[in-house]
Formats: C-alpha cells, structure tokens, sequence
C-alpha cells in the first residue's frame, strides 16, 4: 500500500502508472455522473416532495432531444475510455524484444520460478530494476492466477497452455506476489514476494549459490536421457522431423494445414504427439504424458529454441518447414 | 392516509382453500407466487448465514477463526444459494408470478399446471443441492472453474451440480410461461406499448432465461460427467479446455445478471412513477432498453475473462460490447430520475427503496466501466473491486429493487399495511449498512486483495474490519422487514383496494385479490402511468 496515499497501491512498474492514468480519468468521468445524478435526485426529491394529498402534476411523457443527448454524451465518453483501455491492454501484452524470459510454474499451492540463467526460485521473484522481464507462464494442475499489484499485471497461470506477462520494474523494494485465481484449500496462501533489486546486486544475487544449469543446458540434457534424439536426430536419418531451426518457423502438417512452431505447439507436439503430425511422417511417437513435468517442458522448449541454423550455413530447411517459414525466421 | 374504515374483502384468494392441499396443489398464480416467496425466503435467509460466517472470518487477518476448507465452503455456500436459489428467482417467481397476470388483466398464467410444477422442480433441485452443500459441503466456488471442479475439488461437485442442473428446468419453465402469456392473454386495449413496464422487463428476463439457461444447464451437467466418467471435455491432461468451459459458464452466467437486475429496474419504474404521480419519461425508451440489455447481453460474456490469455483482438470486441451494454441501463436511469422532475414526490417506505435503487446501482454500473476496461480490468479482476462492483448490481440494485417492490405490493398481496415507521427505519439500516460493508471493497480490490481468501496481509485489516462492521448493520435491516411483514400478514391495517393510488389493472381488483383476479375482464383503453387524474380506487381525500 502506498504509504501516502493509503486508497492506492504502490507504483513499481512502467505500467502501473499507465493503468491508474485511466482509472483515475474514468473515476473523474463516472465521478462527475454519479454525483450529477444523486444530486438531481435528491434535489427533485426534495423540490418536488408532495404538498398535498391531491397534487396532479403536469404529464411530461418524454423528451427525444434528451433520450439523444443522454445516450450520445455517455457514448461518446466511453469510446474514450474503451480505446485508452485498449492501448494499456496492447502495451501489456507485447513485450519488448530485450526482455529476460523467466519461466512460471503454478503448483497447488506454490510458485515454481526459473531465471533464464538457471536460478530456481520458489515463491521469490528477483528481479533487476528497470530491466523488462517477460514471463511465461503455465500450471501443473488446475488454474492460478500471477497477479503483482504493485506492477498492476496478472495473468492466469492455465494447465496445457503458455501464457505470457510482461512488466519492467521501477522501484527497488519487495511487491506481494498473490495467486488470483481460487485453486483450492490453500489458494490464499499462494503467496509470495517479488524482490527488485539494482542491477548490480541482482548480479550479486545471480552469482550467489551453486552454479545453477540453464534451462537450455537441462533441455538438451533431458533431450538425451528421454531419448529424443534417437528419432529426432540432426541429420534427418531419424524417424521423426529434425528440430534444427524449426522453433518460430511454419510448419506443414499431415492434415494439409500449417501451423508455427512456438511454445505451445512444441508442447503439445511432446504430450500428445499425434494430434499434428508434421507432413511426410508417420505417427509414431509416443506420448509423454506424465512423463515429464511442467519445468521439463519448458527446459526441453529452451533448448529445442536454441537450435538455430548458423548463419551461413547452406543445410537444407528441415522437412516441412515452407519457404514461407524461412522467410520469417530471418526476418 | 384514508378516511373511512376499511375492510378486507369476503372472498379472496388467501381464504379460497385452506389446508395442505389447498396449498400445495394450488394452480393459482398467486399461491404458487407466495410458495416461492416462503422458499426464496429461507433460502435467503440461509446464504446470508453463510455470508456472516464469511465477514466473521475476514474479521482477523490470520484465518484463526475458521480453518481453510470451512472458509472456502462458507463463500461456495453462500454465492450458490444467492445466486441460484435467490437472486435468480427472487422477484420473478415470487413477484412476477404473482403480478404478471394482473397487471395484463388475465385470469392466470398461461399455464398454471406448469407453473406448480416449476415450483417442484425448484424445490427438488434445490434440495439436492442444500443435501450437497450441508452433507459434506461445495468448495468450488460458485463458478464451478475447471478443471479445479472436475479433476482437483474434494467435495461434492457432482450432486450440487446435479441439483443445479434441475433447478435450471424451473426458471427456464417460468420464462416460457411468462412469454407466452404476455403474448396471448392481455385483456383487450392492452396493446404491447400500454403495458407496464414490469412487464417488459420480465419479458426481456425470460427471453433470457429460456436462451440461456440451457447453456448453463449442459455445462453444469458435463462437469457433473467429467467428474463421475472422467470424459475430457475440460481436463487438459484428456485433451479437454478448460478455457472451454469458462466461456459456456459466462455465455449464461453474465446474462444471469441480467436476469437478476431486469425485474428490479421493471419494479423501479411501477414505484417511481406511482410516488411522483407521475407519467414515466420516456416510455419506449425504458421498454425497448429492456430489450438492448437481453440482446446485447449476450454478446459481453468474455469479459470475465481478460487474464485467462485470450486473443488480444477478441478481447477487444468484448470490451467494446461491453461498454454498448451500459448505455441502455444509463438510459433507464436518466429516465427515471427525470420522472421525478416537476413531480409530487412521496417519501413512502417503496420510494426510498427506489431512491437507494437509483443511487446504488449507479455506483454498481458506473464500476462496470471500470472492469469493462481492458487496461484497469487486469490489475482488479479477481479482486475485492470486481466482488464490490457485483454486489452493488445484485443487492444494491436488484435486492433493493426486490425489498421495494415487496413493500410497494405488500398490501395487495396481502390486504394489510406494514408499520411504516419500521419500513423508513429498516431501509435505511440496509442503505447504511450496505454501503458499508461494499464500499471499502471497492479500495480493498484496487489495493489488491484478492476474492476468496481465507486469510490476507495485515494491511488489509482496516477495510476488511469495517466490510464486516457494515454487514452486522445489514443483517439488522433485513431481519426488520422479515419480522415486521410477517407480523402484518395477521395484525396488519386492511390496506384498501388502491392504498398508493396507483395506477395498473392489479390496483383495480380487491385487496386480496379474489382467486379468480378479476370479476370482469378489464378493457384498458388508456397508456400505462395515467396519473393526470386519480386512479380507480385511490384513497379518498
């Protein structure tokens, strides 16, 4: 809570004062109106109170000029608010390109965190000041929610799906970190605390501990061990489609339809295999569900991403992977 | 307020039967209306337990009142049987049912038999799910969110939702019935644009009971199935969505508002007009607004649902429809406050339920601008502002609307006058203490405090002590008008055919009404809210 001002919270990201510029102009807005209409209320109420028992006011049926007026002026207010929203609502959804990726895991009933470099957290989320960090987001069991009020973001934490937030802290201090979303017995007490640190002494805290292993390094690590690479070998003399260059592109499926290689199509493509099946194999995989857990996934994402074609290099584009997809992974 | 003595008629329909059977087996409109009211009673009685027991807990910070499960049945308990079991029945199956008949001239509803039966379907349903709720207990939430309810939830999802399930069958029966009577048993002269405006803002409801509530219906029903059988229709880890379901739930759900709040704003325009004495400005307006909301309604559903990750640019649509929505209930208010223009304005005991009506529901929509909002609606969604904002719509709006109305028609329902002076005092009571108890919500929500949890930070306590505060207040007013009516069912003055002056076919037959409604079927030959002249009946003064 703002210590100052006790009615709103603390102010800790770029778009908290983004958000409360448009509350406060819809609370002047709807504030004018409120008050407007209570007053005339009241007013009339009191004007107009009955004097004696055979008072028969004059008949007024209506007014079509104000049915407009009362119908335009409103209208025309809350086009304003609707497109202020938007633009807040845009903003918060596109993270900038430099942003630092930290993974989000909700489990009944805690946060499961990882840093790009490795660092696992559990309900604590270090982060540096002014730095843009871009969340991503998912659960191992049923919905949460990942809600920082003093960062005015929240994203539901969704089973099956990546969901992404973004912020870029502002002030240096310790934020509550709250679950939004009710998730059963304990839902209240998925809490936690976001710490934002200045950049150097997030360093510091970077470097402090055992040397941790990159999401990347575990992925390719787990690539190994649940013997992916058997099938989906480098060289295209496995069963299954070579990943080299593949993550961000498009790819054509079996069932004639395309679709881009991002987060969630990898994903699925690891617990339910058969659903799309690359054009020019055969569904053989099999699925592995409940074979690895939510950080596993994202891991093996991690390194399935940073399997690029080097500049440069003339290999030829992985089966089913379109021109069209060439072009837009170099753009 | 009346000169000469008054007497209660010889015949009416409380003394055309006694006995069980009398009752239970009653195809009268009136009698099934007075069934409901004795049910949505007690059931309201009962989800206001579980709200004490709420506030009881929010009380302390640290939950040391009631353990973490307890808690979470108590907020499951109370929005399952307020939302469900009260609000959604609450003034059509009680008042409606009782009025739509007279205020058309007709005889009953177009079909009694299946308005006794809807009763029973509400009683079984209900029972089911109170069986549910006290045998064990519901810890979903009223929302039912999967898969939490389907694959995760301990307790007992499948019965509540069985019985929810029927339930659905009695409201989607009295929309019909209302539907049906509206179009073909108006007395003759009752054109569609002489009708009450109550009546217009129960067919805009029904419209939406009878569309919706069967979305509702077979979505409560296959969770009930992904919870016995295990079928994947929401469970991701069987390739279900449980996205899915939050779209089925709100396609109904937010309409469900809708259902809760139009028969309010239909009682508003009978009481404001009657104590200004004065016509309603803008007629067509407030009819066909009535309208916009059921249509546009249906179209606002996933703005629940901002955070869930949904498509930006779908977001966007909902948003904007969103705003849409609140036009035509500006309308109704604008209207309504400029009935009062160049009125008489009297300060009866129905009025100040309108007045609270008018000022509250304002706030309740006004903060609908703000969660309408894509930017504001991430940081408060899921909080005590989105908690505030719904409890101003449905008890600031539509309880106020229905305690307004229950006193507004208690003298026809049943002959005799309530105290007026506990009327004044108790509703004060409630506006007082439902401020109260909702306004600090509003701060505690944009503070960040998140709905449905059993304990919270320390710096929360200050709002959360004076929410509770407030309720204890509440409780008080509405304990007084449940002792007070009662008491006037049997000690109460004789009221008078007409006690208000009021204009409308139902102020035109006796007090009771006779079973039969009227002697002779009216002819109506004039617009509704004629009040240049006194009314049939009115008092003499």
């Amino acid at each position: 809570m703002n210590p100052a001002f006790p009615f709103l919270p603390e102010r800790a990201s770029t778009i908290a004062s983004d958000v409360d510029a448009v509350f406060l102009f819809i609370l002047v807005v709807t504030g004018v109106f409120a008050v407007g209409i209570w007053t005339a209320l009241l007013y009339f109420a009191i004007r107009y109170r009955r004097r004696s028992p055979d008072d028969r006011p004059k008949e007024i049926h209506g007014s079509l000029a104000l049915e407009l007026t009362w119908t335009v002026i409103p209208l025309a207010l809350m086009a304003v608010m609707f497109a202020w929203g938007a633009k807040v609502y845009f903003h918060m959804n596109r993270p900038p390109d430099d942003a630092m990726t930290v993974s989000v895991v909700g489990k009944r009933w805690m946060w499961k965190l990882q840093h790009p470099t490795g660092q696992r957290e559990v309900n604590e989320l270090h982060v540096p000041v002014g730095r843009a960090v871009k969340l991503v987001i998912t659960s191992e069991d049923t919905i949460h929610s990942f809600f920082v009020p003093a960062f005015r973001i929240k994203k539901d934490a969704v089973p099956g799906r990546y969901n992404m937030a973004w912020f870029r802290a502002t002030k240096v201090g310790t934020y509550h970190l709250f679950c939004a979303e009710y998730c059963g017995t304990e839902h209240a007490r998925m809490i936690g605390r976001v710490v934002v640190m200045e950049p150097d002494q997030y360093q510091t805290w970077l470097a402090g501990g055992p040397a941790p292993e990159s999401p990347r390094a575990w992925g390719e690590q787990l690539f190994t061990e649940l013997n992916c690479v058997t099938c989906h070998q480098p060289d295209s003399a496995g069963r299954g489609p070579v990943l080299t260059g593949v993550f961000g592109r498009r790819v054509k499926l079996q069932s004639g339809d395309a679709v881009v290689a991002d987060e969630a199509y990898v994903r699925e493509s690891i617990v339910n295999p058969a659903v799309k099946v690359v054009a020019g194999y055969q569904p053989v995989m099999p699925t592995f569900q409940g074979l690895v857990t939510e950080e596993q996934l994202i891991a093996l994402i991690a390194y399935i991403e940073s399997l690029q074609i080097p500049a440069g290099d003339n290999a030829p584009a992985p089966a089913g992977a379109s021109s069209h997809g060439e072009r837009e992974a170099k753009r | 307020m009346t000169t000469q003595a008054l007497a209660l008629p010889k015949e009416h329909y409380l003394n055309a039967g006694y006995g069980w059977r009398s009752w239970l087996l009653t195809t009268d409109h009136k009698r099934i209306g007075l069934l409901y009211l004795v049910s949505i009673t007690l059931m309201f009685a009962l989800g206001s337990f579980y709200a004490a027991l709420v506030r009881w807990n929010l009380l302390v910070p640290d939950g040391s009142h009631m353990s973490a499960e307890a808690y979470n049945k108590a907020f499951t308990a109370h929005g399952v049987i307020m939302v469900f079991f009260f609000l959604i029945p609450s003034i059509p199956a009680t008042l409606g049912n009782f009025l739509i008949p007279l205020m058309i001239g007709a005889r009953d509803l177009a079909f009694p038999r299946i308005n006794l039966l809807s009763w029973y379907i509400y009683v079984i349903g209900a029972a089911l799910t109170l069986y549910a709720l006290l045998a064990g207990g519901l810890d979903t939430g009223w929302t039912f969110y999967t898969p939490y309810s389907t694959v995760f939830a301990q307790s007992n999802v499948a019965l509540a939702a069985v019985g929810i399930f029927i339930t659905g069958f009695s409201s989607i029966l009295t929309g019909l019935n209302f539907i049906v009577t509206i179009h073909t048993m108006r007395a003759p002269g009752m054109t569609w644009f002489r009708m009450p405006l109550f009546v217009w803002a129960h067919y805009a409801t029904s419209l939406i009971q009878i569309l919706g509530t069967p979305v509702v219906a077979i979505t409560i029903l296959l969770v009930a199935l992904e919870r016995l059988f295990h079928f994947g229709f929401f469970d991701p880890s069987r390739g279900g969505d449980p996205i899915l379901f939050q779209h089925l739930f709100w396609f109904y759900s937010h309409p469900a508002v809708y259902i809760m709040i139009l028969p309010s704003m239909g009682v508003i325009s009978e009481v404001v007009t009657c104590f200004s004495r004065k016509r309603i400005f803008g007629y067509s307006f407030i009819a066909m607004s009535s309208l916009a909301i059921a249509v546009i309604g249906f179209l606002v559903w996933a703005h629940h649902m901002y955070v869930s990750g949904m498509a930006v640019y779908s977001a966007l649509v909902f948003s904007a429809l969103t705003y849409l929505v609140a036009v035509p209930s500006a309308i109704k208010t604008f209207n309504w406050t400029a009935t009062l223009f160049r009125g008489s304005v009297q300060w009866d005991t129905p009025m100040i339920y309108v007045f609270c009506f008018i000022g509250l529901f304002l706030i309740g929509g006004l903060t609908g601008l703000f969660l309408g909002n894509l930017g504001i609606d991430v940081h408060v969604t899921d909080t005590y502002f989105v908690v505030a904002h719904f409890h101003y719509i449905m008890v600031g709006g539509a309880i106020m609307g229905y305690l307004g109305g229950l006193h507004f028609w208690w003298p026809k329902i049943t002959g005799r006058m309530y105290v007026e002076g506990w009327g004044k005092l108790s509703s004060l009571l409630v506006f007082v203490g439902f401020n109260l108890t909702f306004f600090p919500q509003f701060v505690l929500g944009y503070l960040g405090m998140p709905r449905r949890y059993h304990v919270y930070p320390e710096e929360f306590q200050v709002l959360n002590v004076l929410s509770t505060a407030g309720a204890t207040i509440l409780g008080f007013g509405y304990v007084f008008p449940f002792s007070y009516l009662f008491h006037s069912m049997f000690r109460g003055e004789p009221a008078g055919d007409n006690p208000w002056g009021a204009t409308g076919l139902e102020w035109t037959t006796t007090s009771p009404p006779p079973a039969h409604n009227f002697d002779t079927t009216p002819v109506v030959t004039e617009e509704a809210y004629d009040y240049s002249r006194p009314p049939k009946g009115a008092p003499v003064v």
